[in-house]
């Protein structure tokens, strides 16, 4: 009884998160404009959207900012984490602190003070600015991703493969940075993602004729209900299940094989959400 | 220890993206910029204590309170639920609560403008069910709705993380020394999850506090909370100096909040804020 009661509850949650969308789904397909009745089934929306040149065009914008600043970020946060896996005292209080001022400032005044910043230096807003803030927002995210794997990582595997002859670069390339393979993707993909996702920064930092997908979905929306939107949430939900069931299958398969329990713990950071990297437990 | 210069170009990044930026919103605040150049004045900050802005921040931090309230009474129990064994396939359950926090947050905020509407989806369901339509749009409780709808995952998951590792043993323990399941949630429990509140208050106060995309479009083109009138000051009335003094009173709130939370959370866990 307890057990039906407990159950209940949690569907029903479930159904507060999730009538939402599904209402969208079914309008999507919805021929008449107004949402109070059901004119029939209709792909006219879908037709729309990808005819549509500015959701088109924005669309590639976040996909080309996303992952030029996903790749951007993995070399120099992964740099920086072995820099900082490697320095003691004072120096690392010092960067691991200004590691969390953007995870934990709010977005909106880090998306000001790029904006001020980038005013300041006369630079002109478009691509370069938006591109720029999106590294410097998606850098502490993958530090923290490709930290604990250098924590797991034997310490003397490095002097190991000095003593049999490899340089530091050698070494790096063939002996650290396969080790810590896991978490550097798991950060790319992280990045790639958080910059996807990203509405408040990018809403700052672009200049005009620039516009990231979030960016024209908010034009969009502040103007009133639109059928394309309905048909865009519906291809956007699709894929980020098709995704996710993706990642757990395989995380479940490497399950089986016999993982280490931190290592899921690590993989539910990765699923959440930029915030959800606050729930693991063995931050610095 | 050469590697460590490897965080070299990171710390140079950082230092011009982030420090620099936040100096200037600093400099920004103390200034006036007049005939003379820029001068020093606190005109801002006594600007952002005039009543009527103390009005929008009052109601940001009510509304902010609200959602994280609501989102604490409904997710507590949820995580709990969770973490016990109602469930066989957790890991399943999970990612039910994970893949709508993947949704852009901006088209499921969106969702609720559907739902909402006069005729909307919810409106049309309660009048064929034969009850009273209700018309919430545009008002505080839409807000308080949309804040829940979004932020409610991060209360529920970090609960669910900490609750998930409490040793049975010591529930095995409790009940042997002769504690009901309503003492044995009191007594141990709620005081071993704290740490896990904490972190899940901190996570939805802070951007429900901050937010100006769900107060625009759920709360109408007239609506203001504090976010918004940061985003008008930059983006519409250009007034640069008002817009960095609201932003630092609301980073002072935000830093009040967490030196409050922090002091209930677990000293061992070490609290790395600043």
């Amino acid at each position: 009884m307890v057990r039906f009661l407990q159950r209940t509850y949690v569907f029903l949650v479930f159904t507060f998160l999730y009538a939402p969308i599904a209402v969208l789904i079914v309008l999507s397909f919805n021929a008449a404009r107004s949402r109070g009745v059901w004119g029939g089934f209709t792909l006219q929306w879908y037709v729309e959207l990808f005819q549509d040149r500015v959701i088109m065009s924005s669309l590639y914008t976040t996909l080309f900012i996303g992952a030029a600043s996903a790749l951007a970020a993995t070399v120099i946060g992964t740099a920086a984490a072995i820099g900082i896996y490697n320095s003691r005292g004072w120096q690392r209080r010092l960067v691991m602190n200004l590691t969390y001022i953007p995870v934990l400032n709010p977005e909106i005044v880090t998306g000001i003070s790029l904006m001020i910043l980038f005013v300041f230096a006369k630079m002109q807003f478009g691509y370069v600015t938006l591109l720029l803030s999106h590294i410097t927002f998606n850098i502490p995210y993958v530090i923290l991703s490709v930290l604990p794997k250098l924590r797991q990582l034997n310490k003397h595997l490095y002097e190991a493969a000095l003593d049999l002859g490899a340089g530091p670069w050698y070494a790096f390339w063939r002996v650290i940075l396969p080790e810590i393979m896991p978490g550097v993707v798991t950060g790319l993909l992280l990045a790639f993602t958080l910059s996807i996702d990203d509405f408040v920064i990018s809403f700052f930092t672009t200049g005009s004729g620039v516009s990231t997908l979030s960016i024209t979905v908010y034009s969009m929306a502040r103007r009133g209900i639109n059928p394309k939107l309905n048909a865009l949430s519906t291809i956007m939900f699709l894929a980020v299940l098709l995704l996710l069931v993706i990642v757990n299958v395989r995380q479940v398969r490497d399950e089986r094989k016999g993982r280490k329990q931190s290592e899921q713990a690590q993989d539910l950071s990765f699923l959440g959400n930029r915030d959800a990297v606050g729930l693991d437990p063995e931050r610095v | 220890m050469t590697r460590s210069r490897a965080m070299l170009p990171y710390v140079v990044w950082m230092a011009i993206f982030i420090v620099a930026p936040l100096f200037l919103v600093v400099y920004y605040a103390f200034t006036h910029t007049g005939f003379n150049g820029a001068e020093f004045t606190l005109a801002n900050f006594q600007r952002v204590f005039q009543p009527i802005y103390l009005r929008v921040l009052w109601r940001s931090v009510n509304l902010a309170v609200a959602s994280t309230a609501i989102c604490l009474i409904v997710g507590y129990p949820v995580a709990l639920i969770m973490a016990g064994n109602a469930f066989s396939r957790k890991n399943t359950i999970l990612m039910l609560f994970v893949i709508p926090m993947w949704m852009n947050f901006l088209l499921r905020t969106y969702a609720w403008l559907t739902l909402l509407e006069r005729n909307g989806a919810l409106n049309q369901l309660l009048m064929a069910a034969g009850l009273p339509t209700i018309n919430i749009l545009y008002t505080d409780y839409a807000v308080v709705l949309g804040m829940v709808y979004n932020f409610l995952p991060f209360m529920i998951l970090p609960i669910y993380s900490v609750l998930s590792k409490i040793d049975q043993g010591v529930l095995e323990a409790a009940s042997d020394l002769g504690a009901n399941k309503l003492v044995s949630f009191w007594r141990v429990i709620l005081p071993l999850s704290l740490p896990g509140v904490v972190s899940g208050i901190t996570m939805v106060f802070m951007p429900a506090l901050t937010t100006f995309v769900i107060s625009r479009l759920l709360g109408g083109g007239q609506y203001t909370l504090v976010g918004n009138l940061i985003e008008q000051q930059f983006l519409v009335v250009g007034d640069w100096g008002f817009g960095s003094a609201i932003s630092m009173v609301m980073i002072v709130l935000i830093l009040i909040s967490m030196a409050v939370m922090s002091f209930f959370e677990d000293p061992e866990e070490g609290t790395t804020l600043w």
